[in-house]
């Protein structure tokens, strides 16, 4: 299994749709065939367009605000010693998080594609505040599948998603987390594939939307490799490039330029969720060594049990509470160019308050899984070394879930 | 794979000049015992019985299967469990076919050639695999042929006009036709009228080869579909075994009941 240089990861997978023979693919349902060969023929259309493409970065400069600020944590350096930590904020693009990216890219699909409604699916809820507002803005029907449980831990994305005219459909079955509602909006996309086109909110799922969605994200990595190439005039020879992990569509976006570095130049380091520390669920299948297995379309390392079945996951950021995760992940696990490792629910906590105590900046618990991880190593390395953390959401969605466990928001 | 089970019991149903009745239960509900109780119960009316072995993360399947998958992985059934209930039905019942249906997860986890093998063991005629779509399923399906063990292909009103053709072409001793866009379960959003018609396209393509039709049949609609070759009932069961747990009655009375009805339907 090799990387290959000067190509998209996204665009490594052979004719099945595997990645390094072995992750991703296409395990669908025989009604699905068509509409996904169907979009993927539009897909691989339109990224050659170029009035697409003028479409694209129009709305990516214009609506979405690209490029985010990427900014120096002074103070918080300075209290840890050691490495420099700058943050890259995609939590400042329209609407509070990275989601914005897949979900605008979506819309302009849908609407290529003569379709009128859009659904999809969302845990932390801001996948599906974004679609609800791309939605919105370029005229289309929104519907948003979301686990019960995380209606009511994420409400002020709930409240975002109507607001913008979209109807929730709450997912009452399983874990009633991100899980069952991708299972449910594939479901109902099985049933209305005809006039309705989906959005999977992550680089998960069949082959098609791992693609769209890493071409989506990694434009966080197009911005950055520029903004460090003004800061710094080269790109540093000791780079860290840290990002939380669920799915893993903001971490692909933060990487997406940098893999073919050497990695000994740029380390690429993928957390994920270690659910709450005396618990033994959690949500990290890359860094506990879970086996591969078939969710959501797709092959890839998923928590599960002897015999197959999906198990439950426990996360307090809704946003990485997903049993499986994106088959580039796996790809760049098994060619050793990333690194992945967790931080518990308690670490994730302690990297929020000591990030905003020290910085004007409010990282949401995904991303503080990442600022874990960040002030964990800092210490350890020299001044030379650049971490940059990916924040990529903002804080706001989890104030009920802040104000619970740190009795302040 | 002339001889094959399956192959005969749409040759006896044609003499008959009816279709082939399938049922769809699922291994394990409510419990493994009743499950068996069940299987073996309506088999009296059933030609062809499908038994899913059933995934908690079901991508095709609506809400009353999965309920019923739920119950029964609730309840303890193991894979492992599902292959021997498929062997004590056919010890009883040995010219019935049993044909497993669910998703390619679990396979892959007992590996598949591990799992041909004990389908072979446990005397199972066919298989259905929800998410292994053609062309992908044919290295599996291969193997299973090897074993005698028929792989049954899916179509849906979405496959292509050039699909239908490779697919039929080199599918098994059945093909399953998805009546309309949904999930097991959903209410017939086409007439049966237009089911039939878009059938008898697909007829047309090979004849001889036998197709039944599921998806979204009960009892009010099986009378109208019985052109078609078999007809595979699932949904409608595994309600009436949820609402007898609800009734607190015997689901194995209830369910042959129902079987026995959508039988008279039909001939």
């Amino acid at each position: 299994m090799k990387l290959k240089k000067n190509i998209p990861l996204i665009d490594q997978h052979d004719r099945q749709g595997f990645w390094g023979g072995k992750f991703g693919g296409s395990f669908i349902p025989e009604t699905l065939k068509k509409p996904i060969e169907d979009l993927t023929e539009e897909f691989h259309k339109l990224r050659k367009n170029r009035e697409f493409i003028k479409k694209k970065n129009y709305y990516f400069k214009n609506y979405i605000g690209s490029p985010t600020p990427l900014i120096k944590l002074d103070n918080l350096s300075r209290h840890l010693g050691g490495a420099q930590i700058w943050a890259k904020v995609v939590s400042e693009a329209n609407g509070g998080a990275h989601k914005i990216y897949n979900a605008t890219i979506h819309a302009l699909i849908c609407k290529a594609m003569g379709k009128k409604y859009i659904v999809g699916d969302t845990g932390a809820g801001y996948a599906g505040k974004m679609l609800s507002m791309a939605a919105k803005k370029f005229g289309l029907k929104c519907k948003i599948f979301m686990g019960a449980k995380d209606i009511k831990r994420q409400k002020p994305n709930c409240d975002a998603i109507k607001k913008n005219g979209a109807k929730i459909i709450p997912v009452y079955s399983g874990s009633q987390t991100l899980v069952d509602a991708v299972s449910e909006c594939m479901r109902y996309w099985v049933s209305n594939c005809d006039n309705t086109h989906m959005c999977v909110g992550s680089t998960v799922g069949p082959n098609i939307f791992v693609k769209i969605c890493g071409y989506s994200t990694s434009q966080i990595s197009k911005e950055l490799k520029i903004q460090l190439i003004d800061e710094f005039n080269k790109i540093p020879n000791k780079l860290k490039l840290i990002n939380c992990v669920g799915g893993g569509s903001s971490a692909y976006g933060f990487w997406s330029e940098f893999i073919d570095y050497n990695r000994n130049q740029v380390e690429l380091i993928g957390v994920e969720a270690g659910g709450p520390k005396k618990s033994k669920l959690h949500a990290a299948p890359l860094s506990r060594n879970a086996k591969i297995g078939i969710l959501h379309g797709a092959a890839s390392y998923v928590c599960q049990s002897r015999e197959g079945q999906i198990h439950e996951t426990e996360s307090i950021s809704a946003g990485l509470d997903y049993p499986g995760v994106s088959p580039i992940h796996c790809f760049l696990k098994d060619t050793k160019r990333a690194r992945y490792t967790y931080a518990t629910d308690e670490d994730a906590l302690e990297a929020y308050k000591l990030v905003t105590k020290f910085e004007n900046l409010n990282p949401s618990l995904e991303p503080s899984h990442a600022f874990a991880e960040a002030i964990k190593i800092a210490p350890k390395l020299n001044n030379e070394t650049i971490l940059i953390v990916n924040s990529c959401g903002d804080a706001k969605k989890d104030r009920d879930i802040l104000k619970e466990r740190l009795g302040k928001f | 794979m002339l001889n094959s089970l399956i192959h005969q019991s749409f040759k006896k149903a044609k003499k008959e000049n009816r279709p082939v009745l399938l049922t769809y239960t699922v291994a394990g509900d409510n419990t493994k015992k009743k499950s068996l109780e069940i299987l073996k119960s309506i088999s009296k009316y059933a030609d062809i019985c499908e038994l899913g072995f059933p995934h908690n993360t079901p991508i095709a399947d609506g809400g009353q299967i999965q309920t019923s998958s739920y119950r029964a992985i609730r309840n303890g059934i193991k894979i492992n469990d599902v292959f021997t209930i498929a062997r004590k039905f056919k010890k009883e019942k040995k010219n019935k076919p049993i044909i497993l249906m669910g998703y390619y997860n679990m396979i892959y986890q007992f590996n598949e050639d591990n799992f041909i093998l004990k389908c072979k063991k446990s005397k199972v005629d066919g298989l259905i695999v929800v998410d292994l779509p053609y062309p992908e399923n044919k290295v599996f399906a291969l193997k299973c042929k090897k074993k005698g063990i028929n792989f049954i292909q899916l179509i849906a009103p979405t496959t292509s006009r050039s699909r239908l053709k490779k697919i039929i072409n080199d599918s098994h001793d059945m093909v399953y036709y998805i009546s309309m866009l949904s999930t097991t379960g959903g209410k017939l959003k086409v007439s049966p009228k237009k089911i039939i018609n878009e059938y008898q396209k697909i007829k047309k393509i090979k004849k001889s080869k036998n197709i039944v039709i599921g998806f979204g049949i009960t009892q009010n609609t099986i009378g109208s579909l019985k052109k078609a070759d078999g007809l595979v009932v699932g949904s409608a069961i595994c309600k009436e075994i949820t609402n007898s747990i609800k009734k607190r009655q015997n689901p194995v009375i209830n369910v042959t009941n129902v079987v026995r009805k959508l039988k008279n339907k039909i001939i």
